[in-house]
């Protein structure tokens, strides 16, 4: 018998085949201001067409308007795998002249993500469980500006830490090659100075060979990616019939490097980093948000009710999730905290009591 | 009764128009036709040369605002259109300038010389105009700057000892600068648009218009210049101050079809077909900023320079600073004080009409 092989190097062939027969699901959010081509990106890089029905609303009903969120699904299916996608869009950011606290309504929503996502992990059915959480959240700089606005700052302040944000620079066949890199850095520089965390693209297995941990580099030097998208095909006659923009000076390939980093963001998104962007957003960005979430409600007498191990044990509907106020959250645990100190301290008088009976007892049989 | 009369009236002249032959005059009879070529050459057409060799003496002041976010390329455009550099560029990478925590106003002057002809530029420039947050009116200092030209001017003209030349810093020309989003106006555009368009003449010009194609173009002003009609906003060349029919024509065609102007700026000259054009060159191809193929500076700048100069400056002259000279007399009931006024004020005009007037 061969006792070397146990057999279990076919286990990632099994979860493969597993994921892929339960299909992914993935939620990725595009923000920032109207007109960057957000949805044309979109389009391009998932070959659909997903704002056909869109109606842009004029300047003048735009001055009151307030921020929305919007959600659009997708099923794709490429090579057997099929993939739920869902795209979180945000019309109305940064068009209001007073735009103060417009960001409010996508953290919110973010957070309203975490928090079913909380309520479902800590309920007695977790078979199903819908992941909605925001995985990924593309967000356009214009290329009209000089790096970040104050805007855009302030928008990538509020969700640093809660969900992953890869910048994008819109529309850039607006900018020159050196243009490009100059704003590139100062993007760059902007978001060290501000202590902005985006997202960051895992280092590669030491073992790859040098090409791809030098394509690797390359890739995640021109962070942020420069864009352009079209779903039009161009034929410039002669050549091969391209995706671009044609304008009467050239045409922009969409798919050409030297054009601009589309290639390079649909191969680190889609590609090669889809489950990567998923695990990060469970393991550092939910589980954050859960600590968070845990702490503030915990209570002097229930602190230990944090930990993890307490929780699998007790019955998920005595723990009061926020989904109710605050206040009242607090009310609940406050009389559940009173309820389990009188279950202790009666559990406690029993013991002593059992324990005096007993004693009792072992003096009554010693006498 | 009065239809007989002319007749006669006729009747009599006719009868004094047939005299008797009388015998010729020694001196010729003054001509009573304009057309004078009968009897010589007056010269009253020189008169044209005379006014442009006094204007070339003298020269001619004007002075161009540039509205918009920053990275519109304001400085770049203005640059181009007076072929120097009469903006300073903010936008030199190397430099940290941080955006201003509120609309600054900087004017710039500048003399330039063409074929003899002086032109005293100022540049005004907005840094910090629509950067912020929450950009609610932020066209305030814009506005305040233009109305202190108008008083400054009012002022001057207003002392018993006049300049001879009053020195004009009143704004001719306020360039805004469109974000080419290519869906429609922001609210900031228009909120601005339709609180300065009373007060000087709007020139809406589209920036960065290398960004869209062709159909988005056209598609886009479409969009723009419907918003604007909708809105109420007059831009430059006003429809109501069309003198004659000729202009009419004229502008209506740039009204309804060029405007707003399309542009794109550079002060990059790069080599095209043996010639060196100013341009932007990308990796699918080189931009030339004066081709008409390529983008609409060219005639912006004809626009500006080459036809409408004047008026722009007579359409502030004789409009928009009488507009507000106008609402001074009549807010303060006299004029504003000032060195060697006359103490007389003049007697208040009632903003409202009498009652009993009706």
């Amino acid at each position: 018998m061969d006792k070397e092989y146990v057999g279990f190097a076919a286990l990632p062939n099994q979860l493969h085949r597993k994921s892929v027969k339960k299909g992914f699901d993935f939620t990725l959010m595009v923000a920032g201001e109207s007109g960057l081509g957000k949805s044309t990106l979109i389009n391009s890089l998932f070959l659909t067409n997903l704002y056909e029905d869109r109606q842009m609303p004029e300047a003048s009903a735009r001055l009151t308007q307030t921020l929305t969120i919007e959600r659009r699904g997708v099923e794709i299916e490429e090579g057997g795998v099929k993939v739920k996608l869902t795209l979180v869009d945000t019309p109305g950011f940064g068009d209001s002249v007073d735009c103060s606290d417009c960001w409010l309504p996508v953290v919110h929503f973010i957070e309203e993500q975490f928090e079913q996502y909380l309520r479902d992990e800590s309920g007695l059915n977790r078979k199903n469980i819908q992941d909605s959480r925001v995985h990924c959240c593309l967000y356009f700089v214009s290329p009209f500006g000089r790096g970040l606005r104050p805007l855009d700052v302030a928008f990538l302040r509020a969700v640093h830490e809660k969900v992953n944000i890869i910048p994008v620079i819109g529309k850039a066949d607006a900018l020159m090659p050196k243009e490009t890199q100059a704003l590139k850095q100062k993007i760059r520089d902007q978001l060290k100075e501000e202590e902005i965390n985006i997202y960051q693209f895992p280092e590669c297995d030491s073992d790859e060979d040098e090409d791809f941990k030098r394509q690797d580099a390359e890739m995640k030097e021109s962070i942020p990616f420069a864009v352009v998208g079209s779903c039009e095909v161009v034929k410039d006659g002669g050549s091969r019939p391209v995706r671009g923009r044609r304008y009467t000076w050239g045409t922009v390939e969409v798919e050409n490097p030297q054009h601009c980093d589309f290639l390079n963001l649909r191969r680190m998104l889609v590609q090669t980093h889809l489950q990567d962007l998923k695990e990060v957003t469970h393991d550092l960005l939910y589980e954050g948000y859960r600590a968070r979430c845990l702490q503030s409600l915990a209570r002097p007498g229930a602190r230990d009710r944090a930990s993890r191990s307490k929780l699998s044990r007790q019955s998920a509907t005595e723990i009061p999730l926020p989904m109710l106020p605050l206040a009242e959250t607090e009310k609940l645990i406050r009389e559940k905290d009173e309820e389990l100190r009188r279950m202790q301290e009666m559990l406690e008088k029993m013991q002593a009591q059992m324990q005096q009976s007993r004693a009792q007892d072992e003096e009554s049989d010693a006498l | 009764m009065s239809k007989g009369l002319p007749e006669t009236r006729t009747d009599t002249a006719m009868s004094e128009l047939v005299p008797e032959p009388r015998p010729k005059p020694a001196v010729p009879m003054k001509p009573v036709s304009i057309n004078s070529n009968l009897l010589g050459y007056i010269g009253i057409d020189t008169i044209i040369e005379q006014m442009r060799k006094k204007t070339m003496k003298t020269g001619f002041d004007f002075n161009i605002m540039v509205v918009g976010q920053s990275g519109l390329g304001k400085s770049t455009l203005v640059n181009t259109l007076f072929k120097s550099q009469v903006s300073r560029k903010a936008s030199s990478w190397n430099r940290e300038e941080k955006i201003p925590k509120t609309v600054e106003i900087k004017a710039i002057g500048h003399v330039i010389e063409e074929g003899g002809v002086k032109m005293k530029l100022t540049v005004i420039d907005t840094p910090g105009f629509g950067d912020q947050i929450n950009n609610e009116n932020c066209w305030e200092p814009i506005e305040k700057y233009i109305n202190e030209q108008y008083e400054k001017f009012l002022k001057e003209e207003v002392n018993i000892a006049r300049k001879k030349r009053i020195p004009d810093t009143r704004v001719h020309c306020c360039l805004y600068f469109i974000s080419p989003t290519g869906h429609s106006l922001r609210p900031l555009d228009l909120e601005f648009m339709k609180h300065l368009s009373k007060v000087v003449n709007i020139i809406p010009v589209i920036a960065k218009a290398d960004t869209m194609t062709l159909e988005e173009k056209s598609e886009f002003k479409q969009r723009v210049r419907k918003e604007l009609e909708v809105n109420g906003i007059e831009f430059y060349p006003q429809k109501e101050f069309d003198e004659d029919l000729e202009d009419k024509t004229e502008n209506d065609k740039i009204r309804q079809e060029s405007m707003p102007f399309a542009v794109v700026g550079s002060d990059k000259e790069y080599q095209v077909n043996g010639k060196r054009v100013l341009g932007r060159k990308t990796p699918w191809g080189i931009i030339e900023v004066e081709n008409l193929n390529h983008c609409e500076f060219a005639l912006l700048r004809d626009f500006v320079i080459r036809t409408h100069l004047q008026d722009l400056k007579e359409v502030t002259h004789n409009i928009h600073y009488e507009t507000y000279r106008a609402k001074r007399l009549n807010d303060n009931g006299g004029l504003p004080p000032g060195e060697g006024l006359l103490g007389t004020a003049l007697p208040p005009v009632p903003a409202t009409p009498c009652p009993t007037a009706e």
